[in-house]
């Protein structure tokens, strides 16, 4: 990299620099870094409505005492902890089927299967809310073909709405992740996999010894970025079970209480903003652990 | 001899997978579109088949709804939020490759740090901003907090890594200012960056909806999103109707999907490289 040398030149670059990057950085620290610390700031305050003042610990305190932001921390956590990895490996099995040369249709499958990525939260969150209807198509197949004797309350059974968020985020999602596996395998030279065919190693030992090691930088991106969006499930729980959170708060999730504290309940903005930054303390948590985690098993 | 028995079960299992799972992805689009031809009453019940309720659903949802307002108000969200996104962004992912000062990767590296910022984090101060500065309800609320996006910022810089040097060293032989080059050279040349970032840009700022819903309140300020929400969430609401909706709101991007699906694709696989 060349250093920056002071005057001439090196200035004029400097300068003409700091005017192209200003607007996206000054647009950043307006309405990113700003209300991040103000957030931070409002979180050490309680009060209701617009009159607050300063409660040190009291919103952190009344977290622990709150049965509701447990009922939202446990959901958010099961939804991450049950759905990313069974997405990620479905995308990953999906991506190295389509990656076969041989398989017949193979850009019609991926289109298929991408397609979900294209629709919006609440469209597709509409959708499943009228399929998994009590008397809805999902039920009334699964009772023909003989799976269920009685329907399945998917929107008012605690268990099965929460399957029901799990279900639906993985139909959307799965595709999105599945692609960046497909561009990650065009960079996997094919000999590697010629090599271990010829000394009969079987598809499935393929796949763990030879794909997942290769494609581990591109795991641990999505992981984290689908870590990033399972802590902010908001549209799909929002729109599935009534905006309340489900049945008993069954599916409430972090994001959907802070908006049900701030514009539902009686305004309460230094508590909801505590509970914003237990968000913020959990992405970076996570992402930290599974950057760390992939340093780990590098050794 | 390639068609050894051995060979066709795995070839029958993966078929059979990757077939049902295509199957699965695609079913509620044909759910979808069946539903908009067919009653409330028949969608619930699981009806597959083409019904004669479209004309029907159509007249009620343009009753229902003041279309023309809804879509002009997401397409004006959509449009502002995409030209300017795609400028500021550009802009900068230039200029962090141009730029010479010691304090660039440090910049840059706080700027991607920003990516981790969870949005639920940042909506109460947004819409206190927002309230103080009279914005409540207007599209400009809406659209200001995402023009600066660090992911396009992210993937503008990456791609520009592939812009050639030459060319910028010719036309600073032949006199052109750093703003013309952007301008004349860089963003000609950078066609397919520009419109694999418009697709993401579009489809996000099309779809979103937390932002939106809570900054915009009034009727004549909803977008699409907002308005499928609504027309859902009655307590008894009409299938039929809502189909309509959710296919008006799915066309575009749908429509923006297959028409770019190359340099979507590629935008895709861009942001890992």
């Amino acid at each position: 990299m060349v250093q920056a040398r002071r005057g001439g030149i090196g200035r004029y670059y400097d300068v003409n620099g700091w005017l192209f990057v200003a607007p996206a950085l000054g647009l950043i620290a307006i309405f990113m870094v700003y209300p991040i610390l103000w957030s931070l700031w409002m979180s050490f305050q309680a009060g209701r409505g617009m009159t607050m003042q300063f409660a040190g610990f009291a919103n952190i305190v009344r977290l622990w005492n709150d049965p509701i932001f447990i009922k939202a921390l446990t959901n958010t956590m099961t939804y991450f902890v049950v759905q990313v990895p069974i997405m990620i490996l479905l995308a990953l099995i999906l991506a190295s089927l389509l990656n076969n040369p041989r398989l017949v249709g193979r850009g019609l499958f991926r289109t298929a299967i991408f397609l979900p990525c294209v629709t919006s939260l609440v469209a597709y969150s509409v959708l499943f809310k009228g399929m998994f209807a009590p008397d809805g198509i999902v039920n009334s197949t699964l009772q023909a073909i003989g799976v269920i004797a009685t329907p399945i309350p998917w929107l008012t059974h605690p268990f099965w709405a929460k399957t029901l968020v799990i279900i639906a985020i993985t139909w959307r999602w799965t595709g999105y992740n599945m692609i960046f596996y497909l561009a990650a395998l065009q960079n996997i030279d094919k000999s590697i996999y010629e090599v271990a065919r010829i000394d009969g190693v079987p598809a499935w030992a393929r796949f763990t010894h030879i794909t997942i090691p290769l494609l581990k930088p591109v795991i641990l991106f999505t992981t984290v970025i689908s870590t990033i969006g399972t802590l902010q499930l908001f549209d799909e729980v929002y729109n599935l079970t009534e905006g309340k959170g489900g049945p008993s708060n069954a599916t409430l999730t972090l994001s959907l209480y802070i908006y049900n504290l701030t514009f539902r309940f009686m305004p309460s903005f230094g508590y909801a903003a505590t509970v914003s930054y237990v968000i913020v303390v959990l992405v970076a948590l996570l992402a930290f652990l599974q950057f760390f985690l992939a340093r780990e098993r590098d050794r | 001899m390639r068609t050894k028995p051995t060979n066709i079960l795995p070839a029958v299992l993966t078929y059979g997978f990757v077939g049902l799972m295509a199957f699965l992805s695609v079913f509620p689009f044909i759910w979808m579109v069946l539903g908009a031809t067919n009653a409330s009453i028949d969608i619930i019940k699981g009806k597959m088949l083409p019904g004669e309720a479209l004309a029907t659903n159509v007249a009620n949802f343009f009753t229902l709804v003041n279309v023309p307002l809804v879509f002009w108000n997401s397409a004006k969200v959509t449009i502002l939020a995409t030209v300017l996104t795609l400028a500021v962004s550009s802009l900068a992912g230039y200029g962090f490759e141009i730029f010479r000062s010691r304090q660039r990767e440090r910049l840059y590296g706080a700027m991607l740090l920003t990516l981790m910022i969870p949005f639920a984090a940042l909506m109460i101060p947004l819409f206190i901003m927002m309230g103080k500065a009279g914005l409540i309800n207007t599209h400009i609320a809406v659209v200001l907090p995402t023009i600066g996006s660090a992911f396009v910022v992210f993937y503008f810089r990456q791609s520009t890594k592939a812009f050639p040097s030459e060319l910028r060293d010719a036309a600073k032989v032949d006199g052109l200012k750093e703003w013309q080059i952007f301008l004349y050279i860089y963003v000609p040349v950078m066609r397919s960056t520009y419109a694999a970032a418009f697709i993401i840009v579009f489809m996000t700022a099309w779809n979103n909806y937390l932002w939106p819903l809570i900054v915009l309140q009034s009727n004549e300020t909803k977008t699409i999103t907002l308005v499928i929400s609504s027309l859902a969430s009655a307590y008894y609401p009409d299938y039929g109707v809502v189909m309509v909706g959710t296919i008006l709101a799915t066309l575009p991007t749908l429509a923006v999907f297959f028409f770019m699906q190359r340099q979507f694709v590629q935008g895709m696989l861009g942001s890992v490289k």
